[in-house]
């Protein structure tokens, strides 16, 4: 056992290196390219002396490691700055909308990964006939659609042609669960086929590869439904892939949650982000940015720390 | 006789009338992109196949334009990505050692973050022009073609030939381009079109959110934006370049996935 132990920790160590290279990234590396931030607030037309004040003000004329010393010590103790736009802190608004981005996210996987999984059996199970076919081609179509143009198409579908739901996901605070579901059925439905495509294909390649098993031939040999032998001997040996490819997607999903909250003018960290980028806010970039990278990063570590947990050969190496 | 099969010839022919119209643009669109030439919102008729947009302008000669800018952009992208990549993968394959280990570890940090937030802090710094775009996308996307690259160059560079052109005394320029990359081609051929489909979806993203092809240019991605806040009144108009982005990516997926299917087993990144 300790060495899945070491194994694990040295997994761990390595994912923190790899934030704190990316928060060098986001910080030193921004700031090393052209562009001043005293100018971006105040315009073209500022007073040199009025650049310098608000130079002096933000301390953007400390040397760059002190400011990124800084801004990460805040980082690491909740303390995300200032907005340039309208000077107020980051931390709270962030955590308004931090909520938000998280119920879209978690009502969307609660939907794809049940639904993947069993279209990915199906699909494997039906391996080169029918249903497979019209699986494949459905899947390859989403695959092709970027998150808003199969927003729109949504949209249109279910708002005009058959107008069931409203296009604007208005989530007030006091609303219940329920409530806040209907509103968001849109954004759900397209983050759903977004990401469905890319698990069920996984799903069924790694239930493909175990049927070539010696095991899976002797359970036909025994006589025993296609569907029971996935289902009892496929099954459980394809989990820790399967495992791996649901998380990878849900890294996969942060992305499309960006594009999709802006489609439905959703109020949340993804809508953030982008009406900062446009302000060209970079404090607030940098921290959400931050925020989005270590989401990525964490399901990425969990995803290899599963696949240890699950894979014998990995516990015991050489 | 080579035969193709039904899916990758309508994918072929598809691309090809798309990238024909962004060439001939001029010639084929029947109108200028940016002037109003009727009342807004024309329904579709003979003269505006598409009808016109909330200024009255002709979708489908913006349609024809706005594809040349989104082509064109992803292609001259994809190439960027792909010469760096590729240099870069093949001088990893032949050098080993150090430069491949730093060159190895500088693209497994780039690809710890999502391609879309990275290009998002970037852009929100950079100045926001052509170049720029396709700077951001080529470099970015390059990291993908350096490991395809590496990976296939690894598996040449222990191949006799390539050792007789260094016993020969070759360089390493020689074995770079005359031993490993006509022997590659193949696998990054394949991969060039997923790359290209990649970058078509990336920069109709940008520009979607406000950070790519800048007015009063405008790519599909900047028209979907242009006309999406009136689809709920019945609007259609932003759903024509949208289903030019899918057509276009669909398409080009058909193709590529009939010379992955033809070339090799190797098969690269397809998702962002």
């Amino acid at each position: 056992m300790p060495q899945v132990l070491k194994l694990l920790v040295q997994r761990l160590a390595l994912g923190l290196l790899l934030l704190f290279a990316v928060s060098v990234v986001i910080f030193l590396g921004v700031e090393a390219l052209p562009g001043d931030t005293a100018q971006a607030i105040l315009g073209q037309s500022a007073t040199p002396l009025a650049l310098a004040n608000l130079r002096d003000a933000l301390g953007l004329n400390d040397p760059p490691l002190t400011r990124y010393f800084n801004w990460l010590w805040g980082l690491l103790h909740g303390d995300l700055g200032v907005s340039l736009t309208n000077r107020q802190p980051i931390g709270p608004a962030i955590a308004r909308r931090l909520g938000n981005t998280l119920f879209l996210a978690s009502a969307a996987a609660a939907i794809a990964v049940p639904l993947a999984l069993i279209l990915g059996i199906i699909a494997a199970r039906y391996a080169g006939r029918w249903p497979d076919k019209i699986i494949s081609a459905v899947t390859l179509t989403t695959v092709s659609l970027p998150e808003f143009v199969a927003g729109y198409f949504v949209i249109y579908l279910l708002t005009q042609l058959i107008p069931v739901f409203q296009p604007v996901a208005m989530v007030l605070p006091g609303m219940s669960v329920w409530a806040r579901l209907h509103a968001l059925a849109l954004p759900v439905i397209v983050l759903v086929l977004v990401v469905l495509a890319h698990m069920m294909r996984m799903t069924r390649a790694a239930i493909l590869n175990v049927m070539e098993s010696a095991y899976i031939e002797t359970a036909e040999l025994k006589g025993l439904s296609p569907m029971r032998i996935i289902w009892r001997h496929a099954f459980p040996n394809a989990i820790a892939p399967i495992v791996q490819v649901v998380v990878l997607n849900l890294a996969y999903l942060i992305v499309g949650v960006v594009v999709v909250e802006v489609v439905f003018s959703y109020n949340a960290l993804g809508q953030y982000l982008i009406d900062h980028v446009t302000k060209r806010d970079l404090p607030v970039v940098q921290a959400v940015g931050m925020i989005f990278a270590t989401a990525y990063i964490s399901l990425n570590i969990l995803a290899d720390l599963v696949a240890i947990l699950a894979n014998p050969r990995l516990r015991h190496p050489k | 006789m080579m035969r193709i099969p039904l899916s990758a010839l309508i994918g072929i022919t598809i691309t090809a009338a798309f990238v024909l119209a962004a060439i001939f643009a001029p010639l084929i669109a029947p109108w200028p992109m940016d002037d109003p030439i009727g009342a807004a919102w024309e329904p579709p008729s003979a003269t505006h196949w598409f009808g016109t947009d909330r200024m009255g302008r002709d979708i489908l000669s913006r349609l024809i334009y706005g594809g040349r800018i989104t082509i064109f952009v992803a292609a001259a992208a994809s190439l960027l990505a792909f010469t760096l990549g590729a240099f870069f993968g093949f001088m990893a394959a032949v050098r080993g050692g150090w430069i491949d280990q730093a060159l190895s570890r500088l693209v497994d940090l780039m690809m710890s973050i999502p391609t879309l937030i990275v290009a998002l802090v970037l852009l929100s710094v950079l100045p926001l022009n052509l170049t720029v775009l396709i700077v951001v996308m080529g470099v970015l996307d390059s990291t993908r073609v350096f490991r395809l690259s590496r990976a296939v160059a690894m598996d040449i560079v222990v191949m006799d030939y390539v050792e007789a052109a260094k016993l020969r005394g070759e360089g390493q320029g020689w074995v770079i381009f005359r031993e490993i990359l006509p022997n590659a081609l193949s696998p990054l051929v394949a991969e060039f079109g997923l790359r290209f489909i990649f970058a078509v979806l990336f920069v109709s993203t940008l520009s979607f959110l406000g950070v790519g092809v800048q007015p009063p240019q405008a790519d599909w991605g900047g028209m979907v934006r242009d006309s999406k806040d009136f689809l709920v009144y019945g609007r259609t108009a932003a759903l024509v370049p949208a289903a030019a982005i899918a057509i276009l990516a669909i398409s080009v997926n058909l193709v590529a996935d009939w010379i992955l299917a033809r070339t090799s087993s190797l098969k690269g990144g397809r998702s962002g």
